[in-house]
C-alpha cells in the first residue's frame, strides 16, 4: 500500500525539530533512518498528522571518542558505524553489532538513534546499550535529560523517549580493561530479525571471573539483562561446567513468547547456547589482551 | 491534506525539477513521474531489495524514502547502468552467467552489486552472498547471481588496477 497523506517538515538543527515538535505535539512523529517507520506508513499501521524530518540536523552524525569510551550522534547511521575506524578498534563489540543489523541499504539509512528508540527488542542496538550502560542524552523545548540503558528501554517498541523528546546523544562507556566480548546472533537468515541475540563481556583476573555481563535479545519485552547469571559467574573459573550452569541461569531470566518464528521454549534454549558461546568468544579475546 | 513539495534532483546524470506530494515514495517518483521502470517494487517495507538503487553512490530501498528527502540528491538507478549498445560490465556478467530468469529481482541485484563491488572486499562467495542477503530472487536459487557479481567484481577490478 501507499502511505497515508502527512504534513512534511524538515528541520535543519536540533532546536528547530524540538520546537515543531513542541508545537504539533502527539501529531507529529521524527523521521530519522525512516527503516521501521516507512514500512509501517506503507502498511497504514500509523497516520500521522506531520512528520518531523530530521536527516538535515547534521549536528547529530558523529562517532567521537570520550573517556575511553565512545560518544555518538543518534543520527549516525549503522552503515557509519560498522565501518568507522574508530568504533572498529576502540569498540569492536558495537562494529560487530552493526554489521548483523538488517541488510547493506538498510544500513544506508537506518539511524544508531533511531534503533535506540524504536526500542525493538529483538535489535542488536539496545541490547549492545544494555549490556554496556550506555547512557541516551535525550532533548525537548523544555531541556535535555540523561536516561539510563536499565531504564531507557520501557516496553516492546516503547523507550523513554516520550511526546515533543528527541534523543540526540548515546555515551557508550569504556569497557573494563583487559575485558573480552562476545556476540552471537541466531537468525533464519541473515539480516532476519533475531530469534534470540547474547552478547557478554568477561573480564577475568587469576583464572577466576572478575565480572561477567549478558544482555540478551529476543527473548522479552525489552533488551534483557542476566544479574542471576552474572552474579553466579562471578568468581568462579569459566569451564565447560561453569558456563553451561551460567547459560541455563541466563535462559531462566529470559522471558521469552510464542510467536511464528519460535516458541518461547526454543528460545529459551537458544539464550543458553547462545550464552556459552558468546562467553567462550568473550574469554578468547580475554585472554589475547 | 496534500502537501506539495519542489525537489531538485539528478538521477543517471540528468537534473530534474519536479513537484511531488510529500507521501510519495522515491520509487514512485522515480517510476511515475519520471517513466524509469526499472526500479521494482515487489514489498514495499524494505526486505525484498528490489526497490534498490544508489543514492548518493550508497544502496538504499527506494520504497522506505520519501522523494521530497531525496532533494539535492545524486541518484543512480538501473537505466544508467549501461544500454544493450553498451552493457555495464555487471550486466554483460549477468548475461554471460545466467544470473536472471524473470528479470524482476534484476535491478535490485544490480544495483546493489555495485555499492558491494565498489566498497566491500568480497573475499569469497560467502562474502558476496551475506552482501546480497537483502535482495530477494525467486527463479534463480541465486547461484547464478553469485557467480555473475563474482566474475564481475574480477572484471571490473582488474580495469580499475590497469
Amino acid at each position: 500500500m501507499k502511505p497515508p497523506a502527512f504534513k512534511y517538515i524538515a528541520a535543519r538543527t536540533v532546536d528547530e525539530a524540538v520546537k515543531h515538535l513542541a508545537t504539533h505535539g502527539e501529531a507529529a512523529k521524527i523521521l530519522a533512518g525512516g527503516q521501521s517507520l516507512t514500512p509501517m506508513l506503507n502498511f497504514r499501521l500509523l497516520h500521522p498528522e506531520v512528520l518531523v524530518d530530521i536527516n538535515p540536523v547534521k549536528e547529530l552524525d558523529f562517532i567521537s571518542e570520550r573517556n575511553g569510551g565512545l560518544s555518538i550522534g543518534a543520527l549516525t547511521r549503522h552503515r557509519a558505524i560498522e565501518n568507522s575506524k574508530l568504533v572498529r578498534e576502540k569498540y569492536p563489540l558495537l562494529a560487530k553489532a552493526a554489521e548483523e543489523v538488517g541488510h547493506l541499504a538498510i544500513r544506508t539509512r537506518g539511524t544508531f538513534g533511531g534503533s535506540l528508540a524504536h526500542a525493538d527488542p529483538a535489535a542488536e542496538f539496545p541490547m549492545i546499550a544494555l549490556l554496556v550502560d550506555a547512557e541516551m542524552k535525550v532533548r525537548s523545548a523544555a531541556g535535555a535529560k540523561t536516561v539510563k540503558a536499565k531504564d531507557f528501554f520501557v516496553s516492546y517498541l516503547a523507550s523513554a523517549v516520550g511526546e515533543g523528546e528527541i534523543l540526540t546523544e548515546i555515551t557508550l562507556p569504556a569497557l573494563p580493561a583487559r575485558s573480552g566480548w562476545g556476540f552471537h546472533e541466531l537468525s533464519r537468515r541473515p539480516g532476519d530479525f533475531a530469534i534470540a541475540a547474547v552478547a557478554a563481556i568477561v573480564k577475568m583476573d587469576g583464572g577466576k571471573c572478575a565480572e561477567a555481563r549478558i544482555s540478551m535479545a529476543g527473548v522479552g519485552p525489552t533488551p534483557l539483562r542476566a544479574p542471576a547469571a552474572e552474579a553466579f559467574a562471578k568468581g568462579k573459573a569459566l569451564d565447560e561446567a561453569a558456563l553451561k550452569e551460567i547459560g541455563k541461569k541466563a535462559g531462566e531470566s529470559a522471558d521469552p513468547s510464542n510467536d511464528v518464528h519460535a516458541s518461547a521454549e526454543f528460545r529459551r534454549h537458544v539464550v543458553g547456547v547462545l550464552t556459552q558461546r558468546a562467553l567462550k568468544s568473550a574469554l578468547d579475546l580475554a585472554a589475547k589482551s | 491534506m496534500s502537501d506539495k513539495h519542489k525537489i531538485q534532483v539528478t538521477v543517471n546524470g540528468v537534473k530534474y525539477e519536479r513537484e511531488v506530494e510529500a507521501r510519495t515514495l522515491l520509487g514512485d517518483f522515480l517510476r511515475e513521474d519520471l517513466r524509469l521502470t526499472g526500479t521494482r517494487f515487489g514489498c514495499e517495507h524494505g526486505v525484498c531489495g528490489a526497490c534498490t538503487v544508489l543514492i548518493d553512490g550508497a544502496s538504499t530501498r527506494s520504497c522506505l524514502m520519501f522523494a521530497v528527502q531525496a532533494n539535492g540528491c545524486e541518484i543512480a538507478t538501473v537505466e544508467g547502468l549501461g544500454d544493450m549498445r553498451n552493457l555495464h560490465p555487471l550486466q554483460q556478467s549477468f548475461w554471460d552467467n545466467h544470473g536472471l530468469q524473470c528479470g524482476f529481482c534484476t535491478s535490485g541485484m544490480l544495483m546493489t552489486a555495485v555499492d558491494l563491488i565498489e566498497n566491500y572486499p568480497l573475499a569469497n562467495d560467502e562474502e558476496i552472498r551475506l552482501g546480497l542477503s537483502g535482495n530477494l530472487c525467486r527463479c534463480t536459487g541465486y547461484q547464478n547471481i553469485v557467480t555473475s557479481v563474482r566474475e564481475a567484481a574480477k572484471q571490473m577490478r582488474t580495469k580499475v588496477a590497469s
